[in-house]
């Protein structure tokens, strides 16, 4: 029995049918064809309008500025530090540290570091009064600045323990130490030994997720409704609010905005890309100047101080969200509440579980239907001998590569169209647009690493394709199978856009919520459900790593990796 | 000669690019070898003869078991048991449930537990069944994984490399059991290898293969 050709066809329906979809429905709105809403186009009003808006240029500004800067400030941490500290000890304990920072939302991220950095956050009420002077917050402005300051930090303490993961994964292709050894043989200082041989391999492999980075940060929008300006605020955010107001014809607006987001994010890139062969060419002259860099103390030094900075900020910030969660009273200038009590827990608890149970019945389903039609992808391009090429790996980062706000508000208008939107299973498939993605990341080395001769044994054996994948692959993939569920339902906890604008408000979870109360600044509220959020996101990380090892307890080949 | 192997003018080609042409019999109870340098088509061929062949690469000829063409037939139809270096034993099932993985299907259920007892009795591992076989030595992994291709009833072995991981104590040890077991169930037998050793204690005819002329 083969297994039907469906699964592939549905996977790249499920992935690129909403993407392109929302497109088609964003550009029809654009030119203000809405015939939902009763207008009839083409006409170009809504560009008109856009161009007329005041904001316009501050809004892309601060765009390419916030999502430009996070992007290379990220890139350049994580490049540094693997450079100067790939291989020792020190580096190993810092990738422990920063591979569970990976799953914090990031808007509960965003949180913590508002908490922290804002007037009246941890930072200054440490060093007031004493130091400062400061009885009451200072009318400084620390978050939700003009130049989007704050919401590119907030951007970076998240970026960086992505792009170092999945760097770590790259490097196991490269060939990195015997590289390394020829480098510093020749007398390169580490550092430069390792940008100059290593690098050039490693950033081949990395280049999607980091253009998969700068289109995410030129576009979030829970990060920067939490730690951004508001007037105005960035391109997306001004997106929604278009598309949140009670004046429908707004969302033609909205969608030529969403167009020009979609523009700024393929220009970046394209700059990106450009960006790139100029670094190369310059680099050229470095690398055959001879010099040998063998003072990089200071840089290595450096870099490890930034890495240590972004952790101790999410950490720290965590903290603070806990402590607020639990805080009685606290007033400004002291560090510490005067008591805890639980109750804002009991306030809020029971409307927090209720939408944790929605927001794990929409990541459950979205992540399983996303298992089903990964691994069954996987097996059918196996017994098919179906090679996936570079090409087949752009239309899998599509959806991550489309700015969100270019075509979430297409496809809810679309949706609103059927009479299909507002419902949990259009939020789950919208979900699924992102989680398929990562899922296929994940679990695509360990089901292709399986040793084949395991399945050899078992045909020769007399057992069936079916019989090898269910009995022996499966269970044998399923500490990386737990590690994807754990992956997908983290993607899908922390979606605040496909959540609000194809749920139409009706369907809330923890992260609309949580991003919701941002508005309000009720402290205590913010930290019970940004907690959750984030226990919501880690719980099922905790539980891959456990259970392998629970039902394996006696399978001592089976603990590796 | 229908009770064996039979290839006949077997030809493999990778594209349009011929890689390799023999014609070879083994007998029951007859363990034939093959030899040659790395890259000359040894586990190409092997791979045919299992039905394991990469879509790149084609088959002519004829390829026959107890009289049956094979080239039609699925893997897990064929009959062929196979022995690679490591033993690869499934690590996730105790060492009696690998057993039972290969005991052929026609044993009744209340039938196969017992079976299984009886086969770890036969290889020395009484009482095994619950182990975990990563607690296993060498030695008793190569009775495993050997005993396991037994129960699936295989009418000949294919042997790839299957000697070579071991040290040269254990390795005259599980190489004597395997040709021993083989002769004495009357199995055909291809042992594919470099070692010269393991080809004399075969005792068969030796094959080796040359690297095609159109490489030279």
């Amino acid at each position: 029995m083969r297994l039907p050709p469906l699964l592939p066809t549905l996977t790249l329906l499920a992935l690129l049918g909403p993407v392109l979809a929302g497109l088609w429905g964003t550009l029809r709105a654009a030119v203000g064809h809405l015939p939902e809403l009763g207008m009839q186009g083409p006409s170009l009003a809504p560009v008109t309008a856009l161009v007329e808006w005041p904001g316009l240029w501050a809004a892309v500004r601060l765009s390419l500025v916030t999502g430009g800067l996070a992007t290379l400030s990220s890139l350049l941490i994580v490049t540094a530090l693997i450079a100067g500290w790939n291989g020792t000890r020190p580096f190993r304990m810092m990738v422990r540290v920063l591979s569970p920072l990976l799953s914090v939302p990031h808007a509960a991220a965003a949180f913590g570091l508002l908490f922290l950095i804002q007037p009246s956050g941890w930072v200054i009420r440490a060093l007031s009064p004493w130091l400062t002077g400061w009885e009451r917050p200072p009318d400084l402005l620390l978050v939700q600045d003009p130049m989007g300051l704050a919401l590119t930090l907030g951007l970076i303490v998240k970026e960086v323990p992505f792009l170092l993961l999945i760097s770590l994964a790259a490097l196991a292709q490269t060939q990195g130490a015997e590289r390394m050894r020829i480098a510093a043989a020749l007398g390169y200082g580490r550092s430069a030994g390792w940008l100059f041989s290593v690098f050039p391999a490693l950033y081949s492999r990395i280049r999607l997720p980091v253009y998969v980075v700068l289109a995410y940060s030129m576009s979030v929008v829970d990060m920067a409704l939490i730690l951004g300006p508001s007037t105005p605020p960035t391109l997306s955010v001004q997106i929604l609010r278009w598309m949140g107001d009670p004046d429908l014809t707004l969302r033609s607006l909205a969608s030529a905005a969403a167009l020009l987001q979609l523009t700024l994010v393929l220009m970046a890139l394209l700059a990106w890309h450009g960006a790139e062969h100029l670094v190369a060419r310059l680099s050229r002259r470095l690398i055959t100047s001879g010099r040998r860099w063998q003072r990089d103390r200071w840089l290595r030094f450096g870099v490890v101080s930034l890495a240590m900075l972004c952790v101790t900020m999410v950490l720290f910030g965590l903290l603070g969200l806990t402590l607020w969660s639990f805080a009685a009273g606290w007033r400004f200038p002291e560090a510490l509440p005067d008591a805890l009590s639980p109750s804002s827990w009991i306030r809020h608890g029971p409307i927090a579980l209720k939408t944790l149970g929605t927001t794990f019945a929409i990541a459950l389903a979205a992540t399983g239907l996303a298992l089903v039609l990964t691994l069954g992808c996987l097996e059918t391009e196996e017994r098919r001998h179906l090679a996936v090429t570079e090409r087949a790996m752009w239309l899998l980062y599509l959806p991550l590569l489309v700015p969100q706000t270019a075509f979430l508000p297409g496809l809810q208008t679309l949706l609103l169209g059927v009479g299909a939107d507002r419902s949990l299973w259009a939020v789950v498939f919208a979900h699924l647009v992102f989680v398929l993605p990562y899922l296929r990341l994940s679990l695509e080395g360990p089901f292709k690493d399986w040793d084949a001769r395991q399945g050899r044994i078992a045909a020769a054996l007399g057992a069936s394709p079916n019989r090898i994948f269910f009995c022996l692959r499966l269970p044998m993939l399923l500490g990386a199978i737990l590690t994807a569920i754990a992956l997908g339902v983290a993607v899908s906890i922390g979606q605040y856009l496909p959540t609000l604008l194809i749920g139409g408000g009706r369907v809330q979870t923890l992260t609309t919520e949580a991003v919701a109360l941002a508005a309000g600044g009720d402290r205590r509220a913010i930290g019970v459900f940004a907690l959750l959020q984030t226990a919501a996101a880690l719980l099922p990380f905790a539980l891959a790593l456990w259970m392998p090892k629970a039902i394996w307890h006696n399978r001592k080949d089976m603990h590796h990796g | 000669m229908d009770d064996g192997l039979a290839l006949r003018n077997l030809r493999i080609s990778h594209g349009e690019r011929p890689l390799l042409e023999l014609s070879l019999t083994v007998a029951p109870g007859q363990v034939t070898t093959v030899m040659g340098p790395s890259g000359v088509g040894k586990s190409t061929l092997l791979s045919a003869i299992s039905g394991h062949l990469a879509p790149e690469f084609s088959l002519a000829g004829e390829l026959c078991l107890r009289g049956r063409d094979l080239i039609p037939l699925r893997p897990q139809d064929r009959g062929i048991g196979i022995l690679f270096q490591d033993h690869l034993l499934f690590p996730h099932l105790s060492t009696g449930d690998n057993l039972a993985f290969g005991l052929a299907p026609r044993h009744r259920r209340a039938d196969r537990r017992l079976k299984v007892e009886e086969a770890l009795r036969q290889i020395g591992l009484e009482g095994y069944y619950d182990r975990d076989p990563a607690t296993l030595s060498g030695g008793q992994k190569a009775r495993v994984a050997l005993m396991r291709m037994l129960l699936a009833e295989p009418g000949l072995l294919l042997l790839d490399e299957p000697f070579s991981g071991l040290d040269a104590n254990l390795r005259r040890r599980v190489r004597q059991m395997v040709l021993d077991t083989a002769r004495d169930r009357h199995l055909p037998v291809l042992l594919v290898t470099h070692d010269h050793e393991d080809a004399e204690a075969a005792g068969g005819p030796v094959i080796t293969l040359a690297t095609p002329v159109s490489d030279l």
